[in-house]
C-alpha cells in the first residue's frame, strides 16, 4: 500500500486538517464508509459523528463533525464539516458543563421561542460529542 | 490675534484629539490582523464549497429545474437588498460608500419597476438609508453583539432568507457589502444570493471518464447543500466587511493622526512667534520708559 490518500477536513471557521492518509472512515447518512487512495468518485451528506483517519493500521486521529459533506474526487477526499472538532483536543467535563448551560438556556427560554429548535439540535449535538469523547 | 493663553489651549487641545486617533488607529491595526485571519481561514471552506455546488450544478445540467435556491421562483418583480455595513463610524468612507451603492440599486431596481425591499446589517447603513428608504425596511440584524464571531449571525440571516424565500416574499435576494480588495482598497460590491448562481472560476475536478456516485441522490444533496452555500456566502460577506471595517478605520485613523500633527505644528510656530512678539514688545517698552528719564 504505497499510494496514499489526501484528505482536507474544512468548517466555515478553518481548515482542521490537510495531508496524505492510508484511510479515513465517516459517517456517511447512508452508512459509515471508509475511503482509500484511487476512490470511485463519489458524493454524499454527513451526519454528526465521529471521523477517523488511520495509517499504518493505526487510527491516529479522531475528529467530531457536526454534519456536513463528503466528497471523493480523483485528487482526494474533502470533507466540508458544518462544525468539527478535534476529540483529543476537548474534554468531557467540559462538553458536560456546556450541556448543563444549555439545557438551562432551554429551560429559561421556553418552547414557544424561536430559538427553542436550534437550542435542541445543539443539545443534542453536544450529546453525541460526548458519547464520542467517552467512547 | 488670537493671544497666548488661547493658542496654548487650542493647541492641547489638538494634542488630545491626536492621542485618540493614534490610539484607535492602534486598535484598528491590531483587529485588522485578527479579521484578516479570520476571512483568511474562512477561504479554503467557502472556495471548497464553491467547487462542490459548482460541479453539482454542471452535472444536473441546464434547465433541469432543481430545489427552487437554485431555479428561483420563476419571477423577477420583488427584490431583496441585504445592505451590510458596520456598527460603528469613524471608518472614513466606508459605510458612506456601501450606502451609496445600495442607493443606487434601489434607485434603479425602482426605476425598472420593480419592488424593493431592504434588510440591513449593521447600524451604520440603516442610519444612513432611513432618511429616503425607510418604508422599505422589512428587518435588521444588530452585529453589536458579534464579537469575532459572526457564524451565529450568518446561520440565522441565512435560515432568515430561505424561510422569507420559501413563503415567496421576494423572488431575487443581492446582498451589498464591502469587498476587502486590500488594506487601502474597499469596494462595495452586489452579490446575487438567491437565486444562487454557480460560481464561475473553479478548476473542475477531470474524473478521467469515471461516474459519480451520490449517495443520497444528486437533488437530496443539492437540496441539502444550497441553503448551506447561502449562509457560506453570508458568513463569508461578513467576514470580508469586517476586515474592510477595521483597514478603513485604520486608514482613517492615520490620516487623522497625520492632520492633528501638521496643525499642531502650524499652531506652535503662531504661538512662538506671538511669543516673540511679545517679548520684544516689553523690551521696547522699558527701553523707552528708560530713554525717557
Amino acid at each position: 500500500m504505497s499510494d496514499k490518500l489526501h484528505f482536507s477536513l474544512v468548517s466555515p471557521a478553518r481548515e482542521l486538517f490537510s495531508g496524505e492518509v492510508d484511510h479515513v472512515i465517516a459517517p456517511g447518512t447512508e452508512g459509515e464508509f471508509g475511503v482509500l487512495a484511487k476512490h470511485a468518485p463519489f458524493m454524499t451528506t454527513l451526519k454528526n459523528g465521529v471521523v477517523r483517519v488511520l495509517d499504518g493500521g493505526d487510527t491516529t486521529m479522531r475528529l467530531f463533525v457536526r454534519g456536513g459533506f463528503a466528497d471523493v474526487t480523483s485528487t482526494g477526499l474533502t470533507i466540508l464539516a458544518e462544525e468539527a472538532v478535534n476529540l483529543d483536543s476537548i474534554e468531557a467535563e467540559q462538553v458536560q458543563k456546556d450541556m448543563d448551560a444549555l439545557r438551562i438556556e432551554i429551560l429559561e427560554e421556553g418552547k414557544d421561542s424561536g430559538k427553542h429548535e436550534a437550542l435542541e439540535e445543539q443539545y443534542s449535538y453536544l450529546e453525541s460529542l460526548k458519547a464520542a469523547l467517552l467512547h | 490675534m488670537a493671544s497666548l493663553k488661547e493658542l496654548k489651549n487650542r493647541i492641547s487641545s489638538v494634542k488630545s484629539t491626536q492621542k485618540i486617533t493614534k490610539a484607535k488607529q492602534m486598535v484598528a491595526a491590531a483587529k485588522l490582523r485578527r479579521a484578516q485571519e479570520a476571512a483568511e481561514a474562512s477561504k479554503p471552506y467557502a472556495s471548497r464549497m464553491a467547487n462542490v455546488v459548482a460541479n453539482l450544478t454542471a452535472s444536473m445540467g441546464e434547465g433541469a429545474g432543481g430545489p427552487k435556491l437554485l431555479a428561483g421562483s420563476g419571477d423577477d418583480k420583488v427584490h431583496l437588498l441585504v445592505v451590510m455595513t458596520a456598527e460603528r463610524g469613524l471608518c472614513g468612507g466606508f459605510n458612506a460608500n456601501t450606502a451609496k451603492a445600495a442607493r443606487l440599486k434601489i434607485q434603479e431596481l425602482q426605476g425598472a419597476g420593480k419592488t424593493v425591499k431592504v434588510i440591513t446589517v449593521g447600524k451604520k447603513g440603516r442610519e444612513t438609508l432611513k432618511g429616503n428608504f425607510a418604508d422599505l425596511f422589512i428587518d435588521h440584524v444588530d452585529m453589536t453583539e458579534a464579537k469575532n464571531n459572526y457564524t451565529p449571525f450568518a446561520l440565522g440571516l441565512g435560515h432568515d432568507l430561505a424561510r422569507r424565500f420559501e413563503a415567496g416574499e421576494f423572488d431575487v435576494a443581492t446582498l451589498i457589502f464591502s469587498e476587502f480588495k486590500n488594506v487601502m482598497t474597499q469596494t462595495p460590491v452586489a452579490k446575487q444570493l438567491i437565486p444562487a448562481e454557480a460560481p464561475e472560476e473553479v478548476e473542475t475536478v477531470d474524473l478521467g471518464g469515471a461516474i459519480y456516485t451520490y449517495e443520497p441522490s444528486e437533488g437530496e444533496i443539492l437540496e441539502a447543500l444550497l441553503p448551506r452555500y447561502l449562509n457560506t456566502q453570508i458568513l463569508s460577506a461578513m467576514l470580508e466587511n469586517a476586515a474592510g471595517e477595521q483597514a478603513a478605520s485604520m486608514t482613517a485613523m492615520d490620516n487623522a493622526t497625520r492632520n492633528a500633527g501638521d496643525m499642531i505644528d502650524a499652531l506652535s510656530l503662531q504661538y512662538n512667534r506671538a511669543r516673540q512678539a511679545q517679548i520684544t514688545k516689553e523690551l521696547i517698552e522699558i527701553i523707552s520708559g528708560a530713554e525717557a528719564l
